[in-house]
């Protein structure tokens, strides 16, 4: 007998499924009684804050998918006309809760390039390390939720409880734990605390520990693997036709990443690198290895930041007026690397004392908008929320 | 599938030894962080109610209101900021830009209340448990305006003080820019001027380039502004909040830099004189000084019919006789008077009201009359030998150089006198060669001058010589000048709590050899031209004319303002009772209509 003869082999019969036409789009005839309309979110813990997804459901496979957005539309960018330039500083936090400290540097960035302001190099180190701990803060919460999508909330409570920590960092240096509005344009709001060094190198040693444990818990899982690997697949050609930037691009193979592409801030004084998937694997697996580096990398990068960074310097440029800054006419897009891709700021001045248009790019607009609709055909509905939060779509970003 | 992998998440049960991270809520206080921003705090007492926080918060989250127990007084709006956190951020921007430093933050963040209305308080007024609290959100070590001013160029003492050209420079368009960009817009100053003046708007065009809209502001409230532009008494910088921890806003030259950078031939387009509406009542004008040139100009944009009459030859009054020409170059106000003539004002000049024409005359033949008549006659010092030759009086000093005229002062001169005037004749004085001693009965720092003009008087070398009194001036054989004694006094201070007294020392007696003697005590108003019918109905109080809120004194249709009129006896107080007449005489002539 041949041995190839007890391997059983099992082609699915998909007949009952819909089949696409010759324009290779499927053919779904609702009233034909064979499709489920079902959905997901706004309010749903698998999603990544209010959207929703209408799905079309054949047996438990996704044969179509409709991103809906509008459920938290507070016209950011209106309102950004009709505030001084320096009260918009306060606002523009509000567009990502888990890391406003992209938008505050982005906003800063760009009035101080409109306005031709050089920051303090002190106040430039302290921008970085904010910047780096509010992605630590983030990729902290991003990271074990891949697997908690799939049903192991451990990792979660491990991550919330070190992501509180960084918080506690964060309070201290900036007054608040959430928005912290420190990033002011022309500098920063204030210097490093007495002890903060050390407080924040001790949590950095619990976070190389996280990793450990959580590579344990999750990563080598057989259960995650089993239903990451092969699963929410970005083919690497979608990449530059659907515009997906940051960690997402480099699970697929490019090596994306702004703070290496545009060095801004210092991050050219800085040694460190951005993990790739060599194999492009580039499926919720892949994604999660790449927060992962990402994670252990940006611990590094703090590190490095804490040794460089100099003892102590000006904090602040001296700015116009702050009660009626008039920004010169002009136009500008800055960009920094968010814990979720290439955060952009297109910001245009009339010269006036209110900004004429400040529109905001988030990495969000692409991956949850667009390229999500696509990646969810033939997904298992079990799988929706792990291909969504691996993604790490904020959908803030998209309605502004 | 490795078998490892399924062995190794199991690694997660070694937690169950491990002791749990979580604090127990609420057995357990947790402290905000020293920096937190957490519940706001005010120190009423620093707090002078600019609104800069109010104006800063991109919310709306904080409302200027009164306070009971909170005066308004003129550094103070007597408004205090009263926070709602229904609103509320706690970016801390308020604390960031508050100019006296009195608003923080506490680092306290719970707050437990079932009434929604308790979230809406006074910090400071309304007691608070963290009111006490050291920690939480202060002002960083920065400052998101600039607390300092942009200098003004001077010329330097040595070159001036040998003639009369205009010892300030004036702004330059970056200067005025930049120093224009420090306000913050809290409008204390505007109800410090007393004439109004719109200060903010007026920097806000000076920002925004638009020289155009700045000489409007300027003109709604002051047909003067050249004038004030060089030498008003700037109270408005007094009370400028930037003033608490900075340098206060060069408002004066700001003025002044809006002023000079109009081309003057625009000046009637730009204002809308070109034509006015015309009616057929006719006032009056007794004196071209800056009271009855505001009078003019407001009465005129109301359409009335306006004749100045004044007894000199020129128009000003104290502005062009008493102001030397170093602080107030003559050009500005025969400009200034130009645009009054063109808009068809009538000045009847070397014409007194009680000389050339009688005061029943003028009154009955006119709809209405504004008497603007200043201060004309000096105080005497009243000492043994003020009759000599050489002893003569600073306003007539002043007004006979500003004539051209050469006066002959001698080697040395001294200045009886500690105010604006003293200063003036000393340092004119001093243009003329002659070493001069200011002599003043109390401190320097009594003096009533501006502190600029001391200043200024001590970099051209003039001697103060305070706490001294003159007791006689010693003549020579031809009665003129020899010298002047003085006593030294000393500061006693006064019992019933008011400014030190200065009490002569018995046996102290100086003498200084001058040939010249100065007085500059004061000045005192001159109303015999009324007549004495009139005279007997106008009510005065202290020499000076008491009027209605309107400016109409107790004689009907007779309307007065300027130094006889208000206390305080400068350009911008006249001006802004030229104003006040000129809408009084308005109101006044509508309603009998």
């Amino acid at each position: 007998m041949n041995k190839n003869n007890h391997k059983f082999k099992i082609e699915p019969d998909r007949s009952s499924y819909p089949q696409p036409d010759e324009n290779g789009n499927l053919q779904i005839d609702l009233s034909s009684g064979k499709f489920v309309k079902v959905w997901h979110g706004p309010n749903h813990p698998g999603v990544t804050g209010n959207m929703s997804l209408e799905l079309t459901l054949s047996g438990d496979e996704v044969v179509e998918a409709k991103t809906h957005v509008g459920y938290l539309h507070r016209g950011f960018e209106k309102l950004f006309e009709r505030r001084t330039w320096m009260q918009c500083f306060p606002t523009v936090v509000r567009m990502c809760v888990p890391e406003p400290d992209s938008n505050e540097y982005n906003l800063a960035a760009s009035m101080e390039e409109l306005s031709g302001i050089e920051v303090p190099e002190y106040a430039q180190w302290m921008r970085m390390l904010v910047l780096e701990m509010a992605r630590i803060g983030n990729l902290l919460r991003l990271l074990p939720a891949h697997a908690g999508t799939m049903g192991l909330g451990l990792g979660v409570q491990w991550g919330v409880y070190l992501r509180d920590l960084i918080l506690d960092r964060f309070e201290e240096l900036t007054g608040a734990r959430i928005y912290h509005m420190f990033i002011i344009p022309g500098g920063v709001r204030g210097k490093l605390p007495e002890g903060f060094k050390d407080r924040l190198l001790s949590n950095l040693k619990d976070i190389d520990d996280f990793l450990l444990r959580f590579k344990r818990l999750a990563i080598d899982n057989a259960v995650f693997k089993k239903r990451a690997i092969g699963t929410g697949v970005v083919p690497p050609e979608w990449v530059d036709k659907f515009g997906v930037v940051g960690p997402n691009a480099r699970a697929a193979g490019y090596r994306r990443d702004v703070r290496l592409d545009t060095p801004y801030l210092l991050y050219d004084q800085l040694d460190f690198e951005c993990y790739v998937d060599e194999n492009a694997a580039s499926d919720v697996y892949s994604r999660t290895w790449v927060r992962y580096m990402d994670l252990k990398y940006t611990v590094d990068m703090i590190r490095q930041i804490l040794d460089k960074m100099p003892e102590d310097g000006e904090i602040l440029a001296r700015i116009p007026n702050a009660m009626h800054w008039k920004v010169p006419a002009g136009e500008t897009y800055v960009r920094s690397e968010s814990s979720r891709g290439e955060y952009g700021f297109y910001v245009a001045s009339d010269g006036s004392e209110f900004p004429r248009r400040i529109q905001l790019r988030g990495p969000s607009f692409n991956h949850a908008l667009s390229l999500l609709e696509k990646m969810l055909v033939n997904a298992n509905i079990a799988d929706v929320s792990a291909i969504m939060v691996s993604l790490a779509t904020c959908p803030p970003e998209i309605e502004r | 599938m490795k078998l490892k992998d399924i062995i190794t998440p199991f690694s997660a049960w070694s937690n169950i030894v491990k002791k749990p991270v979580t604090i127990k809520d609420p057995l357990n206080e947790r402290p905000g962080a020293d920096r937190y921003r957490g519940f706001h705090k005010n120190d009423v007492e620093a707090c002078i109610g600019c609104g800069t926080c109010e104006a800063a918060c991109e919310n709306q989250a904080i409302d200027m209101v009164p306070v009971d127990g909170i005066e308004t007084t003129k550094e103070d709006s007597g408004l205090r900021p009263l926070v709602d956190y229904g609103r509320c951020c706690w970016c801390a921007l308020c604390v960031d830009v508050c100019t006296t430093d009195s608003l923080t933050m506490s680092n306290e963040y719970t707050w437990v209340s079932d009434n929604p209305d308790d979230f809406r308080y006074i910090p400071g007024v309304d007691k608070k448990p963290w009111d006490n609290s050291e920690k939480g959100w202060k002002k960083p070590d920065y400052s998101l305006y600039d607390p300092k001013r942009v200098d003004m160029e001077e010329i330097e003492p040595d070159d001036r003080i040998s003639n009369f050209i205009e010892i300030v420079k004036g702004y330059s368009k970056e200067q005025a820019e930049k120093e224009a960009d420090r306000c913050v817009s809290c409008g204390l100053c505007i109800a410090t001027c007393p004439a109004h003046m719109d200060i903010p708007g007026y920097i806000k065009s000076i920002r925004d380039g638009d020289m155009e809209k700045g000489l409007q502001l300027l003109y709604d409230t002051n047909p003067l502004p050249e004038i004030c532009g060089r030498v008003c008494t700037h109270r408005c910088e007094e009370v400028c909040s930037i003033g608490v921890k900075g340098d206060a806003l060069a408002i004066r030259w700001l003025k002044r830099y809006i002023a000079d950078n109009v081309p003057f031939e625009d000046y009637k387009r730009i204002l809308g004189l070109d034509s006015l509406p015309e009616n057929d009542k006719h006032i009056a004008i007794i004196g071209a000084g800056p009271s009855g040139i505001s009078a003019a100009y407001y009465l005129r944009t109301l359409g009335y019919r306006v004749t100045v009459f004044e007894g000199k030859a020129k128009p000003g009054g104290a502005t062009m006789y008493g102001i030397p020409k170093y602080r107030l170059p003559m050009e500005m106000l025969e400009q200034e008077i130009g645009l009054l003539e063109e808009m068809g004002v009538v000045f009847q000049f070397n014409t007194m009201v009680g000389r050339e024409i009688k005061f029943t005359e003028v009154y009955t033949a006119y709809d209405a009359v504004f008497m603007g008549v200043g201060y004309e006659k000096p105080y005497l010092i009243a000492i043994d030998g003020e009759d000599a030759e050489g002893s003569i009086q600073a306003i007539d000093f002043l007004r006979d150089v500003n004539e051209n005229k050469k006066p002959d002062l001698g080697h040395h001169v001294a200045v009886i006198g500690g105010g604006n005037v003293a200063m003036d004749a000393a340092r004119v004085s001093r243009r003329f060669g002659a070493e001069v001693t200011v002599l003043y009965r109390r401190r320097i720092v009594d003096m009533p001058s501006d502190p600029e003009e001391i200043e200024g008087a001590e970099h051209e070398k003039v001697h103060l010589e305070p706490q001294a009194i003159p007791t006689r001036i010693i003549k020579d054989e031809n009665g003129k000048v020899k010298g002047i004694e003085y006593l030294k006094a000393e500061m006693v201070a006064d019992s019933k709590g008011g400014r030190p007294k200065p009490v002569a020392i018995e046996g102290s007696e100086t003498i200084l050899n001058v040939s010249t003697v100065i007085g500059a005590i004061g000045q005192e108003g001159y109303f015999e031209f009324l007549g004495t019918e009139f005279l007997e109905k106008l009510e005065m109080n202290r020499g000076k004319v008491i009027t209605k809120e309107n400016m109409e004194t107790t004689i009907p249709r007779l309307f007065a303002g300027g130094d006889t009129v208000n206390k305080t006896a400068d350009a911008i107080s006249a001006i802004a009772d030229g104003h006040k007449a000129a809408k009084g005489i308005d109101e006044l002539l509508q309603a009998n209509k």
